[in-house]
């Protein structure tokens, strides 16, 4: 019975079957999975006062549970850690993420279950989220207003005080990046037109004289901003508050420095869920901190559209025309043969490889020579012959240049051929048929390839980090400063920061939740853009499927 | 001028004629754009390999008489090979003009400062640029010919001067104040050591110390003496730059010094070098001052370094080269390469690279006896004393470290044991030798992608087959794009995860997978078998192709079981920790980013590309063929075997074929999912560094042009030939399919 059975082959369907439920399951939890790793970073979570004493000296720890793992006893004894009179084969072990970073030796630490005596959320305990050194967590005693200490009411003051230094912090921030940088821009180039007129031997005591007034103007105006900036930065040096830590000392807290802070232990489900959408809304807006480490990714956010935008700019031209070559144009020969076999291998030659060409031809040839034609000035410091986001942006457009051309020509092959011959039949050429009929019919299908180059493009790293991305860019390649784009500069990329926070990174157990953040972040809009294109193209489909009858 | 509306007007339509041949030139030339952009990849990449297999040349620039040719000592030439510089027996230091402009002209002379007459000279290792005249009174002074650059109205302009790194009073060498026969001497940061032989047949060690008089200011020499006991003739001297060895050559006895302490000066090995009727003729070091070049009369030239033996470590012979048979034969050695070279009394220059075996270039320079040679600080050019003749060569040697053979043989490196496949190939020191073999690399590479491949395979097939064939079109509608959706999953990702979350939970449950690899196939079988079993009422109310949405409850608490019991599994057969288990009991060493970490998650990024290529190729395959067979009576799973399976055969295998080529191509999975270190281990639990993660951690620190990143550009090279290959036969073979399906 059972032998028959399996002779009949039924056993290896389910086999079979079995490989996809795998599949399935891997592609949804994986899913899943960053989901909610990503998104449960921002929720604030319990702050939990810890007494302990057993295996380590009696004390208190403050802090979050961030993970929770079982551990064999028999390791834990081979460890050293005496655990006589414990019963069960495995014992739970806390992570707890205690933050003050620059009083305690760990902002991490782990915590068996068996040192902990009780376990108490005080509704009064206070996170506070700093510009420098991470989470602060304690006990609010005073709140210092211009040297003034207030006991009254301390939470709210503390909270106008902490908008009140936050809204100085983005004056100061604002006038630092804005105008100051616009300042600093303006001298460096005059320093390079100064080097301009010296090299073309054109540097005559007129042009110096100009030159210095300018430069007495930009610098006469530094002055004055610099004043502003000072009188900005020692305003909102004004306020403080002390906060008492875990050992139970009074840590005096510049408000500068904060943040944020809240009471999670205080909160309700909205209040919570207000906090949670403020945390999300930072996250995206916010420039990166501490190495990466903490903060928001918009630079990388910035970063990434701005290069996929300007190589989708490069790439639909050169795709479609291709495809229409090889839908509406090529004839049956060995051109058209060698055409082909080049658009399937442009598809699957690795993408690092594409680093190394855009790095060595890119960077090097083309951008070392427009430096020698057109940027001579500015030597030795390179300008275009240096790693920068139109080498990247131009590196990935032939990366995703298959992908347009077969995307549209797919849509060129479902536009039946009635149209065309019509169209011809009533006299057009047939430059003006693709212009004025196929074109239009297929932009769909062009526009599901941009989408699908864009999604590629979006995730690749590994070419990037030969032809432009850093981990760190201190301005943006879109900025005030003409002429407003800068193509030749660095930038950053959000997969490129996954890549580079996750492994590169100091501290990679504070920065584990905001890589996951960013990771969702990522595979968010690629997805997104894939079913898209999913959906134009599927939508085209019923289109012209109702055209042929 | 009225124009008739009913006549066709000829311009308007000469200018559309026109736009529609622009568009179609235009569009056209699009097209082969396509091809050209993967021709210009093809060929710039080889564009800049290719110099790294071509030969070395030597040209002659030009030559100029000296007037006192057997007067001359030492010679050397300043980096930008403008002026060269010649040492006199006397003590006088002549600068001439060698570029081409003014070849030739004579500069000007300086006299060295010495305080008693000549009796010895001596050289320091190329890259020191040192010389040292040896005394009749028993001492020493260290010159350095320098020059000082300006740029008086935008020129170049050099002006000699020579410097005295120890300052102008010479070292005493000899206590006894015997003249100096011959010596070796090192100067380098802060340690100063001369060995000579004095005129009285003594050889001695003697280390100088600079010591600031606390009082007065003034620098005070501790010199450390040691007599070395030597027997016979002595012919030659020589010290290693950072003066932890001393080399006396005896006739063809080597006796080597360790003088790392020189209060505590040991003879560490007499080597016995000679061959059979050969005598030693010269001796020379070699860049990095690790290995010994010996030269003997019957023209051949070996390699001699320490290696690892029982005995502790010892010199031994590793290499040697045939040169021409001359009674005179000397070696001069480059500033930081492991390049050599010969020259001989019959005028001939020979150049080697021992590292890579090669014998790079052989010619005539002169017709008599080449009496001595100095290398160009970029080993560009080079001086050489002949014929009572000073004769400039240029050199072209960018790239001896590569051949085919330091690619991809086994080459025995300095200081290690024996041959081998390394791969190491930038280090802080200027004379580290490179060690540039691809093996390791490339293994690393088919490593990975065979891992990758064992797991994604099996699974992408069958669920590309169950999807195809058995599945209900509507369950199909859905599972196919979001199993395709994973190919547009980041590999950044990917790694991430694999590095971050699955390393750590393999390192911590690897029982579970151990476990799952045998679970899943008996429960799923368990769980079929079941079915059967269960009344037909209930099975007939579930449709049929629906077994893989069955089984997703069946998969997941099996995962779970697996996992729940890791922990027992690992207490009760592994002693609690399998890591230890492991190490202790099998041997093995446990990375945690290991191949099992990179198979499962690359294996994951190629199941996409493979699941959806095969299964098009299963779907396509003509329904009345499968029909046929089930009319016949064969059994759906006979006919998907023996019927369907064998026609989709060849889209199966194109589909495979993407797979591997995707898998030999990622960068980021390998990246952060292994340790990246080059070793050549079979085992699931170590690492490995492949060809394209190699190129992504090296290529931002490689400096253009040279070797390393020419070997990056093979190693891209590489790559892209071998996903070419497989793209190519993968796409024809589809093609192929396609044809044969519309013919059905």
């Amino acid at each position: 019975m059972v032998k028959q059975w399996f002779k009949s082959g039924s056993p290896w369907i389910w086999m079979t079957g079995g490989a996809v439920s795998i599949s399935l399951i891997s592609v949804l939890g994986l899913l899943a999975m960053i989901a909610w790793k990503g998104l449960s970073f921002f929720w604030p979570s319990q702050v939990v006062q810890f007494e302990l004493d057993g295996s380590v000296t009696k004390q208190t720890v403050i802090g979050e549970v961030y993970d929770r793992e079982m551990v064999p006893k028999s390791r834990l004894e081979a460890m050293g850690v005496d655990l006589s009179g414990f019963e069960k084969e495995q014992l739970e072990r806390l992570l707890i993420k205690t933050g003050n970073r620059e009083y305690v030796d760990l902002d991490f630490r782990w915590v068996l279950e068996t040192d902990i005596k009780s376990k108490t959320t005080p509704a009064d305990l206070a996170v506070f989220e700093r510009s420098k050194n991470g989470n602060f967590y304690g006990y609010i005693e005073t709140v210092i207003k211009d040297g003034q200490v207030i006991t009254d009411n301390k939470k709210q003051v503390l909270e106008e005080l902490v908008d009140r230094a936050v809204d100085l912090n983005d004056q100061a921030a604002d006038l630092q990046d804005g105008d100051i940088g616009h300042i600093n821009y303006a001298l460096e180039r005059l320093r390079l037109q100064e080097k301009s007129y010296l090299l073309d031997d054109a540097l005559t005591d007129e042009r110096v004289a100009e030159l210095a007034q300018q430069r007495a103007a930009l610098r006469a105006d530094y002055l004055v901003l610099e004043k502003q900036l000072f009188a900005l930065r020692n305003q909102a040096k004004r306020d403080k508050v002390t906060v008492k830590d875990m050992r139970g000392e009074s840590v005096t807290i510049p408000l500068y420095q904060v943040l944020d802070f809240w009471l999670p232990n205080d909160m309700g489900f909205f209040a919570k869920l207000g906090h949670y959408f403020v945390q999300l809304g930072k996250f995206i807006s916010d420039d990166p901190r501490e190495a990466n480490t903490e903060g928001g990714v918009f630079p990388a956010i910035f970063g990434t559209v701005f290069m996929v935008m300007l190589m989708a700019v490069i790439v639909t031209p050169f795709g479609v025309v291709a495809a229409i070559y090889l839908h509406e144009y090529a004839a049956k020969n060995a051109v058209t043969k060698m055409i082909r076999i080049a658009v399937i291998n442009l598809a699957g030659v690795p993408s690092i490889v594409y680093g190394v060409f855009g790095l060595g031809f890119f960077v090097y040839v083309l951008g070392g020579s427009l430096d020698q034609l057109f940027y001579p000035e500015a030597a030795p410091s390179p300008v275009f012959g240096t790693p920068g986001v139109m080498w990247s942006a131009l590196t990935l457009a032939i990366l995703t240049l298959p992908v347009v051309i077969v995307s549209t020509e797919e849509g060129l092959s479902r536009i039946p051929s009635t149209v065309r011959h019509g169209s011809l039949a009533l006299g057009a050429t047939q430059a003006e048929t693709l212009w004025r009929i196929i074109v239009p019919m297929a932009s769909p299908a062009i526009m599901t390839g941009l989408i699908l180059a864009v999604a590629r493009a979006a995730g690749e790293v590994a070419p990037l980090m030969l032809v432009g991305v850093v981990k760190m860019a201190p301005t943006l390649p879109l900025d005030g400063n003409f002429p407003y784009f800068h193509l030749d500069r660095k930038f950053m990329h959000l997969g490129f920061h996954i890549y580079d926070v996750g492994f590169q990174s100091p501290n990679v157990e504070a920065a584990r939740p905001l890589v996951y953040a960013t990771a969702f972040l990522l595979v968010s809009v690629i997805i997104t853009l894939n079913i898209t294109a999913i959906g134009i193209r599927n939508h085209l489909r019923e289109k012209y499927r109702s055209l042929e009858h | 001028m009225t124009s008739n509306p009913n006549k066709p007007s000829f311009n308007t339509d000469r200018s559309r004629l026109f736009k529609d041949r622009f568009a179609q030139y235009s569009i056209t030339a699009g097209g082969i754009m396509v091809l050209i952009a993967l021709l210009l990849i093809f060929f710039y990449l080889l564009y800049v390999v290719q110099p790294i297999f071509e030969s070395a040349d030597v040209e002659t620039r030009d030559s100029f008489p000296l007037t006192n040719a057997e007067q001359i000592a030492g010679l050397g030439v300043e980096e930008q090979t403008e002026v060269a510089f010649l040492l006199t027996k006397a003590g006088v230091v002549d600068f001439y003009s060698v570029e081409k402009q003014t070849f030739g002209k004579k500069l000007t002379s300086l006299p060295v400062k010495l305080d008693a007459k000549v009796s010895s000279f001596a050289t320091s290792a190329p890259f020191q640029g040192q010389y040292a005249y040896g005394l009749e009174n028993g001492s020493a002074v260290i010159v350095v010919p320098k020059f000082l650059v300006t740029f008086p109205n935008d020129k170049r302009k050099l002006t000699p001067r020579l410097d005295y790194p120890l300052g102008e009073l010479s070292l005493a060498v000899d206590d006894q104040g015997a003249a100096i026969a011959q010596f070796a001497f090192s100067h380098y940061e802060e340690k100063t050591a001369i060995v000579a032989q004095t005129v009285d047949k003594r050889v001695m060690f003697s280390s100088f110390i600079a010591e600031e008089n606390m009082f007065t200011g003034e620098i005070e020499w501790q010199v450390e003496r040691t007599e070395l006991d030597v027997e016979g003739r002595i012919d030659q001297l020589l010290m290693s730059p950072d003066t932890t060895r001393t080399f006396v050559r005896t006739a063809n006895q080597i006796y080597i010094y360790d003088t790392r302490f020189p209060s505590d000066v040991e003879l560490i090995q007499v080597l016995a070098a000679n061959e059979e009727n050969a005598n030693l003729v010269s001796a020379e070091l070699l860049a990095g001052a690790n290995s010994l070049m010996l030269a003997n009369d019957n023209g051949e030239v070996s390699q001699w370094f320490e290696v690892n033996t029982d005995d502790g470590r010892e010199y031994q012979k590793i290499r040697a080269f045939e040169t021409a048979k001359q009674d005179k034969l000397d070696i001069f050695t480059e500033f930081y390469r492991r390049t050599f070279f010969t020259t001989s009394s019959n005028g001939e220059l020979g150049l080697y690279y021992t590292t890579s075996e090669a014998k790079l270039w052989q010619g005539k320079i002169s017709d008599g006896a080449i009496e001595n040679f100095a290398i160009a600080p970029r080993s560009n050019a080079a001086l050489i004393l002949a014929d009572n003749k000073l004769t400039v060569v240029d050199i072209h040697n960018e790239h001896p470290e590569v051949t085919w053979s330091a690619l991809w043989q086994e080459v025995w490196y300095e200081g290690y044991p024996e041959p081998g496949y390394i791969w190491q190939s930038t280090s802080a020191s200027d004379d580290f030798e490179s060690k540039f073999s691809l093996v390791p690399i490339s293994f690393g590479t088919i490593k990975a992608a065979m891992y990758a491949m064992l797991f994604a395979v099996p699974i992408a097939l069958s669920a590309a087959v169950y999807t195809a064939y058995f599945m209900s079109s509507e369950l199909r509608k859905v599972v196919k794009p979001t199993v395709e959706i994973m190919e547009a999953l980041p590999t950044v990702i990917l790694g991430f995860l694999a590095g971050l979350w699955l390393a750590p939970l393999i390192e911590e449950h690897l029982p579970a997978i151990v476990g799952l690899l045998i679970m899943l196939p008996v429960g799923i079988i368990a769980t079929a078998y079941g079915w059967t079993k269960l009344p037909a009422g209930i099975r007939h109310r579930i449709p049929e192709g629906s077994h893989s949405i069955l089984l997703i409850p069946v998969v997941l608490l099996i995962g779970w079981l697996a996992f729940a019991m890791s922990g027992a599994i690992e207490l009760w057969m592994f002693d609690g920790n399998v890591r230890q288990y492991l190490t202790n009991e099998l041997g093995m060493t446990f990375d945690q980013r290991n191949s099992l970490v990179v198979g499962i998650a690359m294996g994951f990024a190629v199941i996409p590309t493979i699941f959806s290529i095969a299964e098009d190729a299963v779907f396509s395959v003509p329904k009345h063929l499968s029909n046929g067979s089930l009319a016949l009576g064969a059994t759906q799973w006979q006919t998907l075997v023996s019927v369907v399976l064998l026609t989709a055969s060849p889209g199966i295998f194109s589909a495979v074929m993407m797979g591997l080529g995707r898998a030999v191509g990622e960068t980021m999975i390998v990246l952060m999912a292994t340790g990246n270190t080059p070793i050549m281990d079979w085992s699931i639990f170590q690492g490995m560094r492949t060809l394209a993660a190699n190129i992504a951690v090296e290529m931002p620190e490689s400096e253009v042009g040279s070797s390393h990143y020419r070997i990056l550009f093979l190693a891209a090279f590489v790559l892209f030939i071998f996903t070419f290959i497989f793209n190519t036969v993968a796409e024809f073979v589809r093609q192929q399919l396609r044809d044969k399906y519309s013919s059905m």
